[in-house]
Formats: structure tokens, C-alpha cells, sequence
């Protein structure tokens, strides 16, 4: 009374192609880890274009990407799937990693150190040479095919030291790591996603810097890439540029009064 | 010269403006005496409002003068100069007796302006301004408060308070826009070095009249830099201008033209404004920009020179860390010292970055390879180049045997101190707006255990109680359950499908709770006690911190929550101690009971570097919620300053660096006051007052009352 269902991928292929402005070898590393089955790992700050590079690859290698946010109660069986009933019948349902193991896409498992930590041995097996994923409930051994591909981000900024990623974890992965990109293809990527003009995104960029300067004197974290972006949507579509950093920026740094005061300053003085 | 000597050259400068109205009977010698010690500054600016005064009316002159000296002690300058200014235009309106009489109470005019709702005070607006600084770019610069607004290059001066517009909103501008003025001299380089190493005050030295020659200076760079902060922070800029046009717009000499268009051009620098000083040193200078402070060549070079010495010293020594992790592994694996060969050079490369003004990409390589810059050199090399420019191939030598030895500092705490093992910890100063690195040193040491039955008695005293407590507290434990007949979960629960089959094949309608799930209840706390065992807790406070701690023991071990309990105490920030009653690790024993009764009342309170240390710990532990709670009798305070705002501040911050370590902190008082001070140190929600207490003399409710705290804290 048993069946295994599996769902389609097809609805997790990219069909155009994702901005992703390169900031170092981080492609050609990609693709040449994909090319000998290594599982890979990536490192950096919130907002610095982690998801959007998966997003680009998966473009570029043609294949599905399945994106799994991590949470704290993240199971085992949330990643390799479990038995439903339907119309009197035990369903075996996928789960997220089993679909892209089968299928061969790529996994993307984002933040995976909030999940628990019982899931991360679930998928060492897969990050090895042996590339295999056993799924105990219904005793089956899957193989990967070549195109699947496991990837993983953490950002080792801001998580405790008690959620550090395991040692064995760890070194299994090929490890690109992401920074924010230097001033002039920040400004590059502020203007082609958002279509703002040169001086008005270099002020931004700008702008972001001061924002990083303060990550000492009380800022948890600078301005990200992702939110000049947002700053630069809002003011495309009209919004005052003050207004648009107070938005955007400033009021999403920090909740304290003096440093929101200081940062929106900051950006006022910059238009 | 001699004060006496000061007072008849004062006497000799004000004869003329004043000799309508002295006489052998009716002279100014006593004012000039009591002026006579005043600094220069402060005697210049007397004698020119004396000066124009007079050229309104010389009794106003002459009355200006009697009263200068006391108005200089009860009030700041600028606010000597706006009392002058305000008799001036009371003589306008009202007649010299007006004036007069106002000239005769500066004390008067001094409590007033303390007083008047406009006025900004530096202590508003610091703590904005500070990071608004940090913010822009450049060297760290703290803010301090002076008779002036000026920079050394390392602080930015301002004054107490600003009252210059009647908007208090304008106040605070105009402290942001002196503020940034003043940042904006060091950073688009007045005050740099010419490529002979010479410093502004060399180079003003060369002119007949250097104080002219240096207002001079100052007019032409407050060009010059408004010009560079019109170009990258346009904003920034409209806000000046605001400002300055509600002060009257500057009018510069008509053969000034064509300086001022040389001075705005993108590529003017410190260089072009002194070659164009000798053209206007004999003109009559423009009114000083309302924001623009002052120029201080002295103060800038003694603290250039200091910083130069530093900065190279800490460079070198940097280069030899460098160096020595460059040399060949070999050496080093075969156990021998590496030698660094001096065949290798350092060569550094600074490239404009052609996006951030004034701002550079920084290239070291050694021996033509190229090396990465470790970010805390970077800060360093940044600030060598806006003192100099460039880097002379002197600073890129490696030092040879560890001259710059970091190590000094934290012997120098350590002496007088024969208690060793000291841990050191930073203290946040609100003023400065930085730490104070290795400030405070902390030691840990046990409770001295007092075998008294302490504990047995409180357990007897709470019997009735405890009863009640532990029922609570029961209800409260988690366990990990399997939970049957859930809609969704790991694994199927077979009884349910059993009976969803038998109601299906009946004709009923199917349950859809069909699952098990393991469902984890762990607690998994882990909670820090945080004792105030300070010399206020004496008496019946220490006794309810003892008697709540052995309620709360027993609460803890029906829940088998983890939990540390430390006290604290100390004097000065070389003797913080630290006293362990139970540590995480530590089971529940008679030990511990022994020294729950031997907490006793020490010293001070310096909660700041306590809340650090106890931080530390709790990272330590693999917990999903850590809890950091106070108990207390009071605000933070130390023997050496630690009190007020300052040991306030500095708990805060403590507190926000918990925090960001993911520890919630709470705070237990009894402190009547403590509204005052604990919403902004804690946080709106995260503190409980226990003031009833001494109101109704309940204290035997108090142990109670925290255990039950702690019990909603958890829930």
C-alpha cells in the first residue's frame, strides 16, 4: 500500500537569466567544482548577493535550483521527506533534498547553521566522494547523479560561536567566499538593478561605506548591497533620496535613536 | 611678562577708546589687574569688545571692562562676547543707563543663558554627533568639550552649550555643522605635513604677525574646504549655507575673486592655500564662518608629533610581524629563530579610489610581492597618510626587537597588585565615545564558605511556601514526549490510521490526524545570577539576596534549568572582584549552600566589566536561551569616577554587547530610584522593581517574590 510520489522540479528552473555582476573567480571556482562533484560552501554578510549568485548558476548550468531556508526547527525528516496517508494509502513524500537529489539539481541550503544540528549529518553522506542519500524510512539508497550539486551559506558575521558549523561539516565543502563588492561594481550593480543614474548610485555606494564605518561604534552590521538597492528602487520611482536612505537604510540598521539620528544625517549630508 | 606688566599694557591699549570717560579718579588699573591673568585669547577678544564698544559709547567700553573679569569666570567666551553684543543693542534701544546697568550684573546674564529653552547643550547633542563623525570617514575623532571649537587632529572641541540662534533646532545644526567643519579641516588635509615634514605652525611662524598670518590661513581654507564638502557631501553643505544665512552672508574683498576660484578648484590643496596667504595677508580678513571654529597650529602639533612617533612605532612594528610570517617555514620548523633578512623592502602604494574622495586603495608588498593588509593595519596606514600624505621609507622599516611592545600597557595596570591572574576587560567611555582598552581587571575568587545553617533555617522559615513554589515550578519542567494524532509530523501513528481505516470502511469521515510527532520541550536555559554583594547590600538586603538565591537553588534543581551564580564587588578598576558561589558546572551541594550563607557586603559596584566577564561565561555554554539576571540594590558606582552617567553608560553598553551575544539580561531591584536609570540601561521591559518592600515591611515576601519573577521570565 506503499507508492512514492515525487513532485516536479521543472517549476524551480530559471528561465532568465539572473543579474549577477562576478566579483572575483567565483564563477569559474563554481563551475569547476560542479564539473568534479563538490559540494559547496558559501560564506559572507547578509545582503551581499549569496542567493542571487545560486540563482545565477542555476541559470548557467540549466538546472533546477531547490532553496531551503534554514530555521532552528529543521528537521531530518523536513530535508529527505516522509510518509503521508491519501486516500487510504501511505504516500512517500520527498522531501526538498531527496526531490534534488533525484532530479539532480542543485540544493541550496541557506543559513544552515540555524537548523538543527542532527540535520547537518544528513547530509554528509552527500557531501563526500560516496555522494549518496540514504533514507531510512523507506530503506531506499539514493545516488546522486553528476549534475546534482549540494550547496550551503552561513554567514560567520553575526551567528553565536555555539552555532559555528562543525569541523567534519565543514571541510567537505569548496568554500567561496562573498564580501561587499568594492565601490565601483557596487555602484555598477546599484544601477543596473535598480536604473538609477552613475552619480546618484556612487553617492549610495558612498553612503554604505559610512554606514560600514560605524559597525564598531554600535552598528551590528553596515549597510548591505541589498538594501542600496532598495534605497535606489525607492528613489527611482520618485522618492526623495533622504527619504529613500531613511527608508530603506537607516531605519532598518538600527532601532537606537542617536544612531538613527546620526545615520540618517549621514545620508542627508550626502544629497 | 609680568602680570603687573600685562596690566599696564592692557591699561595703554584702552587708554585711547576710553579717555572720554577716565580720569585720575576713574581709572580701569583694578579691571586690568584682575584681567591680567588671563590667557591671550581671552584678553584680545576683551580689549576688542571693549574697543568697539566704546566706539558706541565709551562709558559702555568703560563699564565692559570693569565687569569683564567676572563675567569671564561665570560664563564661557562666546557667551561673554553675545553679553557684550546684547548691551550693545540694549544701548540702542533703551539708552546708556539701560546698557549700563546691564553690564553691571554679568552673573545675571550667565543664569539666564544656562537657563534659556533654546540653548543645546554638548551633552544632547555628543552622542549623535560622535558617530555622525565616525561615520563620514577618516581618523576616529572624540568629542570633548572646550572654551572653543578647534581639533587637534584627534579631538574635536566644542562648546558647553550653543545659544546662538533663538530655535533650539538651529543649535543643534550649528553644532553639527562645527562639528563636521572641523572634521572636515582633517580630513581634506589643512593640517598635513608639507613634503619637508613641517608643520602648519612652522610654516605660519615665517610671517611677521603669525596670529594674523593664521587668521588669515583660516579664512582662506574655510574656502577652500567648503568648496571640497560642497563637491562630495552636497548636502551637508546646503545646511551650512542655511545656516550661515541666518548669520549674514561673509563678504570677502573685491581683489579676493580670483583667489576664491583658485581655492574652489578640485585640485587645490593645503599648498595652494598657503602659496595665495602672502596676496591677502595685509588685507582686512572676512567675518569667521558662524561654524567655523578656530585653528590651533600649537595643539595640532604637539598631537601630531605624538601620534607620528606612535603611528610609525606601531607601523614598524606591524612590518615585522609582517616580515617575520613571510620568512621561509624552514626556519622556523627546524626550531631556529627566523631571521628576518633586510634584503626584503616593504614598499606601500596608495592609489585614489576614484569613487571616494580623499580616500585611497592601499597596496604593501614586500620585495615586490604583493602582501594583504590585515584591517587593523589598514586604520593605521590611513591615518599616516592624512598626517603626511605618503609614507617616507623610514616608516617602512621593520622594527628590530619588539619596540613597540602592546604588553606594556597591561603591566603597567598590573603593578600594585599582588593578586595575579587578573583578566582584563575594556570600560565604554560615553564622553569619549570609545572604550578604554584593558581598563578594568577582574579577578575571580571563591566565597569564603560559612558553615552557619543559613540555608536550613530559610528552608525552615519558607516551609509553608516552598510547598507551593515547588508545585509551580514542576509545572513547568518539559520533557520530550512523543505527541500522538498530530495533522502533521516525522512518522505515521498507527493506532490513528488503525481507527481511520475501521471509520472509513464504516462510512465515516476520515480523521487527518494521522501522525506522531516528537515534540522537544527542553527548557534548555541557561541562567547567570549576577549578585550586587557591594557595601549598600548590608544588612536586611543582603539577607533577602540570600534567602531569594536559596529559594531560587531550589526552584532550579526541580527544573533542572543550568545556572552559575556569582557575586560582585570591588574597588577601582585595578580591583574588580569577582566571587564564585556556583558554576555551571558545579552540582548543588553543601558546599554551595555554605556559600550562598557567606555572601557578605564588600565594597563597590562596577557593574560593567561584571556584566563582560559573566558574559563570557555564558557563551561558554551550549544553551538555546541564556539568561543574565541582576539582582540589586542600586545604580553602578565606583571610587574612582565610576558613577553617574559614566558607570551608567557603561553598564548599557556592557548590556548591548550581551545582548548582541544573544543574552537577554534582566535586572531585580530594590531601588526606589531605579526608574530613572534602569529602562534606558536594561531596556523598557527588562527590569522589575520590588519597592514595596520597605513600605510595608514585608520583607519576608522578597525571596518569593524573585523566585516567582524568575518562574514568568521562563515561561
Amino acid at each position: 500500500m506503499s507508492q512514492t510520489h515525487t513532485l516536479p522540479v521543472d517549476e524551480y528552473r530559471i528561465t532568465e537569466e539572473p543579474y549577477y555582476r562576478p566579483l572575483g573567480k567565483e564563477i569559474e571556482i563554481f563551475v569547476a567544482a560542479h564539473e568534479n562533484r563538490l559540494p559547496i560552501l558559501l560564506k559572507g554578510p547578509t545582503g551581499c548577493g549569496k542567493t542571487r549568485f545560486m540563482e545565477h548558476m542555476a541559470w548557467r548550468l540549466k538546472l533546477p535550483l531547490i532553496t531551503v531556508a534554514c530555521h532552528d526547527d529543521l528537521t531530518a525528516a523536513d530535508l529527505v521527506g516522509r510518509y503521508l496517508i491519501t486516500s487510504g494509502e501511505t504516500v512517500w513524500i520527498d522531501g526538498p533534498l531527496a526531490r534534488a537529489v533525484r532530479s539532480g539539481a542543485i540544493c541550496y541550503l541557506d543559513e544552515v547553521v540555524e537548523a538543527r544540528k542532527d540535520t547537518t549529518v544528513v547530509i554528509h553522506p552527500l557531501a563526500d566522494d560516496r555522494r549518496v542519500l540514504p533514507i531510512e524510512k523507506n530503506g531506499e539508497l539514493l545516488r546522486a547523479p553528476d549534475s546534482f550539486c549540494l550547496a550551503i551559506s552561513y554567514n560567520p558575521g553575526y551567528q553565536s560561536v555555539l552555532k559555528d558549523l562543525k569541523t567534519s561539516t565543514r571541510q567537505r565543502f569548496v568554500a567561496i567566499e562573498f564580501d561587499y563588492p568594492a565601490p565601483e561594481l557596487e555602484r555598477e550593480i546599484v544601477m543596473a538593478e535598480s536604473g538609477i543614474d552613475a552619480t546618484m548610485a556612487e553617492k549610495l555606494v558612498r553612503f554604505a561605506g559610512m554606514t560600514r564605518n560605524l559597525k564598531d561604534s554600535g552598528l551590528e552590521e553596515g549597510a548591505s548591497t541589498r538594501l542600496l538597492v532598495h534605497a535606489a528602487k525607492l528613489m527611482a520611482s520618485g522618492i526623495e533620496p533622504a527619504e529613500a536612505c531613511s527608508s530603506a537604510i537607516a531605519e532598518t540598521l538600527t532601532d537606537d535613536p542617536e544612531m538613527l539620528e546620526a545615520v540618517n544625517e549621514l545620508g542627508a549630508s550626502l544629497f | 611678562m609680568t602680570n603687573t606688566d600685562r596690566a599696564t599694557d592692557i591699561v595703554q591699549r584702552l587708554h585711547a577708546p576710553l579717555a572720554a570717560v577716565i580720569s585720575p579718579r576713574r581709572t580701569i588699573s583694578i579691571a586690568a589687574e584682575q584681567l591680567a591673568a588671563r590667557p591671550d585669547h581671552e584678553l584680545d577678544m576683551v580689549i576688542h569688545r571693549a574697543t568697539s564698544l566704546a566706539n558706541a559709547n565709551a562709558e559702555l567700553g568703560f563699564q565692559f571692562i570693569q565687569h569683564a573679569a567676572t563675567a569671564l569666570d561665570c560664563m564661557p567666551l562666546v557667551d561673554v562676547q553675545a553679553w557684550s553684543e546684547r548691551a550693545v543693542e540694549l544701548y540702542d534701544h533703551d539708552g546708556l543707563f539701560a546698557a549700563t546697568s546691564f553690564l553691571e550684573r554679568p552673573e545675571r546674564y550667565a543664569d539666564e543663558i544656562l537657563n534659556r529653552a533654546n540653548a543645546t547643550s554638548f551633552d544632547d547633542a555628543s552622542g549623535m554627533l560622535a558617530i555622525y563623525i565616525n561615520g563620514l570617514a577618516g581618523r576616529r575623532l572624540s568629542l570633548e568639550i572646550g572654551e572653543e571649537a578647534f581639533t587637534d587632529t584627534e579631538t574635536i572641541y566644542l562648546p558647553a552649550r550653543i545659544t546662538r540662534f533663538d530655535d533650539l533646532g538651529l543649535n543643534r545644526q550649528l553644532y553639527k555643522a562645527t562639528a563636521s567643519f572641523l572634521w572636515a579641516q582633517t580630513w581634506y588635509g589643512t593640517f598635513q605635513l608639507d613634503e619637508n615634514g613641517a608643520t602648519l605652525e612652522q610654516q605660519l611662524a615665517g610671517y611677521e604677525n603669525p596670529r594674523a598670518a593664521r587668521d588669515h590661513f583660516d579664512a582662506l581654507e574655510a574656502i577652500r574646504i567648503s568648496a571640497c564638502v560642497a563637491r562630495d557631501l552636497p548636502g551637508l553643505y546646503r545646511d551650512w549655507q542655511q545656516l550661515q544665512a541666518l548669520t549674514g552672508p561673509v563678504e570677502y574683498p573685491a581683489h579676493w575673486s580670483s583667489i576664491i576660484a583658485r581655492l574652489q578648484r578640485p585640485e587645490s590643496s593645503v599648498q595652494t592655500t598657503l602659496e595665495l596667504l602672502p596676496d591677502v595677508i595685509n588685507d582686512e580678513g572676512p567675518a569667521a564662518l558662524c561654524y567655523q571654529g578656530r585653528i590651533m597650529p600649537q595643539q595640532v602639533a604637539q598631537t601630531t608629533a605624538a601620534r607620528l612617533e606612535k603611528d610609525k612605532a606601531a607601523l614598524q612594528a606591524a612590518l615585522a610581524e609582517i616580515a617575520r610570517n613571510a620568512a621561509p617555514a624552514t626556519a622556523a620548523e627546524n626550531g631556529e629563530q627566523p631571521i628576518v633578512t633586510n634584503t626584503l623592502h616593504f614598499e606601500i602604494r596608495a592609489t585614489a579610489k576614484p569613487d571616494a574622495p580623499g580616500d585611497f586603495d592601499l597596496q604593501l608588498s614586500l620585495g615586490g610581492q604583493a602582501l594583504g593588509i590585515p584591517p587593523e593595519l589598514e586604520a593605521l596606514l590611513q591615518s599616516i597618510l592624512q598626517d603626511l600624505g605618503g609614507f617616507p621609507t623610514e616608516y617602512l622599516v621593520p622594527a628590530g626587537n619588539n619596540e613597540f611592545d602592546p604588553q606594556a600597557i597591561t603591566a603597567e595596570i598590573d603593578t600594585g597588585s599582588g593578586l595575579g591572574n587578573a583578566t582584563y576587560y575594556p570600560e565604554w567611555d560615553h564622553q569619549r565615545h570609545q572604550y578604554r582598552k584593558d581598563w578594568c581587571a577582574l579577578r575571580e575568587q571563591d566565597v569564603e564558605p560559612d558553615p552557619a545553617p543559613f540555608v536550613q533555617d530559610t528552608l525552615k522559615k519558607y516551609h509553608g511556601e516552598l510547598q507551593h513554589l515547588r508545585k509551580a515550578f514542576e509545572a513547568l519542567r518539559g520533557e520530550n514526549q512523543l505527541k500522538k494524532r498530530q495533522p502533521d509530523g516525522d512518522d505515521i501513528d498507527f493506532d490513528a490510521v488503525v481507527q481511520a481505516m475501521t471509520d472509513l470502511s464504516l462510512g465515516l469521515e476520515m480523521s487527518p490526524q494521522l501522525f506522531t510527532q516528537l515534540h522537544r520541550d527542553e527548557r534548555n536555559i541557561a541562567v547567570m545570577f549576577m549578585v550586587d554583594m557591594s557595601g549598600s547590600t548590608k544588612g536586611w538586603v543582603n539577607d533577602a539576596e540570600r534567602e531569594s538565591l536559596v529559594l531560587l537553588c531550589q526552584a532550579l534543581e526541580i527544573l533542572g534549568d543550568r545556572y552559575a551564580i556569582y557575586g560582585f564587588s570591588g574597588m577601582t578598576r585595578k580591583r574588580c572582584e569577582l566571587y564564585r558561589i556556583k558554576t555551571f558546572d558545579e552540582p548543588y551541594s553543601r558546599l554551595v549552600e555554605h556559600r550562598i550563607s557567606g555572601i557578605k557586603a564588600q565594597d563597590y559596584t562596577r557593574m560593567g566589566v561584571t556584566i563582560r566577564h559573566l558574559s563570557k561565561l555564558l557563551n561558554e555554554v551550549d544553551a538555546r536561551t541564556k539568561l543574565l539576571i541582576t539582582l540589586s540594590d542600586g545604580k553602578p558606582d565606583d571610587f574612582d569616577g565610576y558613577r553617574g552617567d559614566y558607570g551608567i553608560e557603561d553598564t548599557r553598553q556592557a548590556l548591548i554587547e550581551a545582548k548582541r551575544q544573544g543574552i537577554h539580561s534582566f535586572c531585580i531591584t530594590i531601588d526606589d530610584e531605579a526608574r530613572d536609570y534602569l529602562p534606558h540601561m536594561y531596556g523598557a521591559v527588562n527590569y522589575t522593581i520590588i519597592d514595596d518592600v520597605r513600605k510595608f515591611d514585608d520583607v519576608r515576601k522578597l525571596p518569593l517574590k524573585v523566585a516567582d519573577i524568575y518562574r514568568r521570565l521562563t515561561l
